[in-house]
């Protein structure tokens, strides 16, 4: 699991990565510490994960049976998506605030699109045009208007939204016969078809970030927008591209939902669903700044989030004390995070 | 001069550092570092880049804690420095190279800021204007408390930083290469404000590469090597060669390396015609042959950079054209002069060259990745990994492996990275912005080597430098740029020869009196 922008094992971290302190002399070996740090730094929040995942199992039962850890999955997989997204925006130092209200505009044509003759393909085809259309809004407003995508994604968030009730005109749409609910609620060699989605847009998002010319670009326009521009990088380009993406897993996000509910409402579906993309990412260790980050590291900030939000349920913590203690497992394991980056740095 | 008090051991120093070490992991930053301050003199610190100085400057600015087992002395009394509050409080101000003031802040805000004066719970704006105020006229400032620090020049903002150092009663003054942003004219007003400060007792700390001011102002010259003490010289003992010596270890004579060729340029590879942008840069015209080294001098503000940057597309133009190879070149952004084969090295490697926090790998390949991208633009990871090994082979990058983070470097190895970025686009024509810039001496000669390496192969080179004996030094024409304008011409076949003499008088004007101060 990469936390940071270079491809590098484990062992062979830079002694000292500071701007700060005295240039490195070549060829030092690195100390046991430095090792152990740099290993640290590689796989991330994953231990985190993992003591989780051990102390729920510990505590509730059930926890560790295959059939909740499928849940699990299934739980995880639609934030997982929408997570992906938020992390080709944040890596560009951006923010996407308006997911969850695409998410639900999208489904509501989605579900409305596939009462239509055509049939199935064109309630997902409907669905992921509709959050490719606002993505691409949002990333025009960014990359040629240059307004701070904060703002336009909040404009979105509120104006979306009302699109979404709009649409729908006010009502939960239904579809108890929706053709392609087997997305929701099937499995694929004994794996729900949502995990199935979540890996492959995973495993997209990866290729694209670690092995394209536009992943690097991503990178480099978040680390130095400047440098990238006069480095010959399109920055509206990358800029359009981010916001795209996020839009389209958005709509993704929301053919998987409706798949699994066979409904959408415009009002309610999606709420908040960008938040936890946000944390996903954060708990990730993807810099808010830019420039800084991996793909891998939200699945496993997006999988923290839904093993908490399981075991707890298990262990039947009411819904006050979920969000409370949520937030705060949220906030600890950054700082958890800062306070080991910072000693492997001093 | 007061050498003599400097000198004078019966005096008792300001501070005594012995023995300091600092080790950061797997790197000695610092081995037994000791440094001796009297008042009232410039004691300046030299050594390459890594050598050690800054780490030094930061234990005693607080900002690193030393490790056991040295010691700082204050006015004789053993101190503890462990944090900048606590180095603040015994007297040491550090300017830095990248000053640190709030810009959207007043100067007056600034001095004070951290200390503000209060009366009844509510910020005292007036006392605070009123308490630098005398501060502000006796270094000279020409702008009040008020002026909000975004309007002033780096110069100002420098003075600024000098007053609320002042203001704090500080007795100890560090200066990390405060000359690097100024012109000549306002470092020569830094500098007489410096001989200011030490006739008020203020002992202080200056670090530079710049042997020439070096020379001009220090009581005493200390030497750091690979974060070791080398040595200490008076003032009557200085002379390039010892220092140089301390610095590097070695000989570094025929420090330019400039072939002594005749002057045989090629084609007009780039002919840059009534380049303008209607405020800094005026009606420039000139052409650029195939193997030649062009330097562009003029004092710093006079639209060097400026020209470079419309030349390069980066920023609009108001009028003006560009022929590279006989092709005008439809110049919108950098990406049409990266694609007519002009590149251009930013003087800003920090804040608009370098990605920093990705790797040197990335760093050298994000330009060139694109044309050698598989199909669908899968980057070609072989490809990539060979030309970063190659570039840091050729250019001896000092790095454990590509893989390191760049911001990670020192100053010298970052420019290298930058400056192999630039070579894999294979340019026509190379423009580099103050290519040395922070540099330590040993990059410095390899850099001067790539650039006569590449002039061999018939690439243009134009060198823009505020350092004149770089600039006599590497080219083979130099053209000089005084208000935006292209004001004379030398070497080359112009039959002026290129002296210091002869650029600053073309770069000053006849009376350099009535010129409009540099920004």
């Amino acid at each position: 699991m990469e936390k940071t922008m270079s491809n590098a094992p484990a062992t062979a971290a830079p002694p000292a990565p500071s701007t700060l302190a005295a240039s490195p002399r070549a060829a030092v070996q690195p100390t046991p510490r430095e090792r152990f740090q740099s290993l640290m730094r590689t796989v991330g929040m994953l231990p985190v994960l993992i003591l989780l995942a051990a102390g729920f199992g510990i505590l509730a039962e059930g926890f560790f049976t295959a059939q909740n850890l499928s849940i699990v999955a299934q739980q995880a997989s639609i934030n997982i998506v929408l997570a992906a997204g938020m992390t080709f925006v944040i890596l560009t130092a951006g923010i996407d605030l308006s997911v969850g209200a695409i998410l639900a505009a999208a489904a509501v044509v989605s579900v409305m699109s596939s009462t239509l003759p055509g049939g199935g393909i064109l309630g997902i085809v409907a669905g992921l045009a509709v959050g490719l259309a606002f993505g691409l809004v949002n990333g025009s407003l960014v990359a040629f208007a240059k307004l701070p995508p904060f703002i336009v994604t909040l404009g979105a968030l509120t104006a979306v939204r009302g699109m979404a009730r709009l649409l729908g005109d006010d009502q939960t749409v239904f579809n108890p016969d929706l053709p392609f609910a087997f997305i929701g609620n099937d499995n694929l060699l004994g794996v729900p078809w949502l995990v199935w989605i979540a890996g492959a847009v995973i495993a997209a998002s990866w290729f694209i970030l670690r092995r394209t010319v536009l992943g690097l670009h991503i990178y480099s326009v978040g680390s130095n927008p400047e440098a990238a521009r006069l480095s010959g990088i399109k920055v509206w380009k990358v800029l359009l591209f981010v916001y795209a993406m996020s839009g389209l897993l958005a709509g993704l996000g929301a053919v998987m939902t409706s798949a699994r509910l066979l409904a959408a409402n415009g009002l309610q579906l999606g709420q908040s669903y960008e938040l936890d993309a946000i944390a996903a990412v954060i708990l990730g260790g993807t810099s808010f700044v830019g420039g800084v980050g991996s793909i891998l590291g939200t699945l496993i900030g997006a999988l923290i989030i839904a093993v908490l939000t399981n075991g707890l349920v298990l262990l039947g913590v009411s819904d006050i004390w979920q969000y409370i203690i949520k937030g705060l497992v949220i906030i600890g394991a950054v700082a958890l995070d800062r306070y080991r980056q910072s000693g492997a740095r001093t | 001069m007061p050498t003599d008090l400097a000198t004078d051991h019966t005096r008792r120093p300001v501070l005594e550092m012995r023995g300091i070490s600092k080790t950061f992991p797997g790197v000695r930053a610092l081995r037994d570092v000791s440094l001796t301050l009297y008042p009232g003199e410039v004691h300046s610190l030299m050594g390459e880049n890594g050598a050690g100085k800054s780490t030094l400057m930061k234990i005693l600015s607080g900002a690193y804690t030393a490790d056991e087992g040295g010691e700082i002395r204050i006015d004789g009394q053993p101190v503890v420095i462990d944090g900048p509050l606590s180095s603040k409080a015994l007297g040491v101000a550090v300017i830095y190279q990248e000053l640190t003031l709030c810009a959207s802040l007043t100067v007056a805000e600034n001095i004070y800021l951290g200390r503000e004066l209060r009366s009844g719970g509510r910020i005292d704006r007036h006392g605070m204007e009123a308490g630098c105020a005398g501060i502000l006229e006796r270094l000279g400032a020409s702008f009040g408390p008020r002026t909000l620090v975004s309007d002033l020049s780096i110069a100002e903002r420098q003075l600024v930083e000098i007053a609320r150092a002042i203001h704090a009663d500080a007795r100890i003054l560090v200066m990390d290469e405060p000359t690097t942003p100024l012109s000549s004219r306002e470092t020569d007003r830094l500098f007489e404000l410096i001989r200011q400060l030490r006739a008020d007792g203020l002992a202080i700390v200056y670090v530079s590469h710049r042997m020439a001011e070096i020379y001009e102002l220090s009581d005493r010259v200390s030497v750091l090597r690979d974060g070791s003490y080398v040595g200490t010289l008076d003032r009557d003992a200085l002379s390039a060669e010892a220092l140089v010596q301390m610095m590097v270890g070695r000989d570094l004579s025929g420090f330019y390396k400039k072939d002594h060729k005749p002057y045989e340029p090629g084609a007009v590879v780039m002919a840059v015609r009534d380049m303008n942008d209607g405020r800094r840069v005026r009606g420039c015209s000139f052409d650029l042959h195939a193997g030649e080294v062009l330097g562009i001098a003029g004092l710093v503000g006079a639209g060097r950079t400026e020209l470079a940057r419309l030349i390069f597309g980066a920023d609009e133009r108001a009028g003006g054209e560009l022929v590279v190879d006989g092709a005008p070149v439809r110049l919108k952004t950098p990406l049409d002069a990266i694609r007519a084969g002009v590149v251009y090295l930013t003087e800003d490697r920090k804040g608009r060259g370098l990605f920093l926090d990705m790797s040197v790998r990335d760093n050298i390949n994000v330009c060139a990745c694109s044309d050698d991208a598989r199909t669908g633009g899968v980057l070609n990871l072989a490809k990539a990994r060979d030309r970063a090994a190659a570039a840091i082979r050729d250019l001896a990058i000092r790095v454990p492996n590509s893989r390191v983070n760049v911001g990670a470097l020192s100053g010298g190895n970052q420019q290298k990275v930058l400056l192999s970025r630039l070579l894999e686009i294979k340019p026509r024509v190379l423009i580099l912005d103050e290519p040395t810039r922070g540099v330590d001496i040993g990059a410095k000669a390899e850099i001067y080597r790539i650039i006569n390496d590449l002039a061999n192969r018939g690439v243009g080179v134009i060198v823009i430098s505020s350092e004149l004996p770089e600039v006599v030094g590497t080219a083979d024409r130099v053209l000089v740029m005084r208000e935006g304008e292209l004001v004379g011409e030398l070497g080359g076949y112009s039959g002026a020869p290129i002296t210091q003499e002869a650029i600053i008088e073309l770069a000053t004007g006849a009376n350099p009196q009535t010129l409009p101060r540099a920004a």
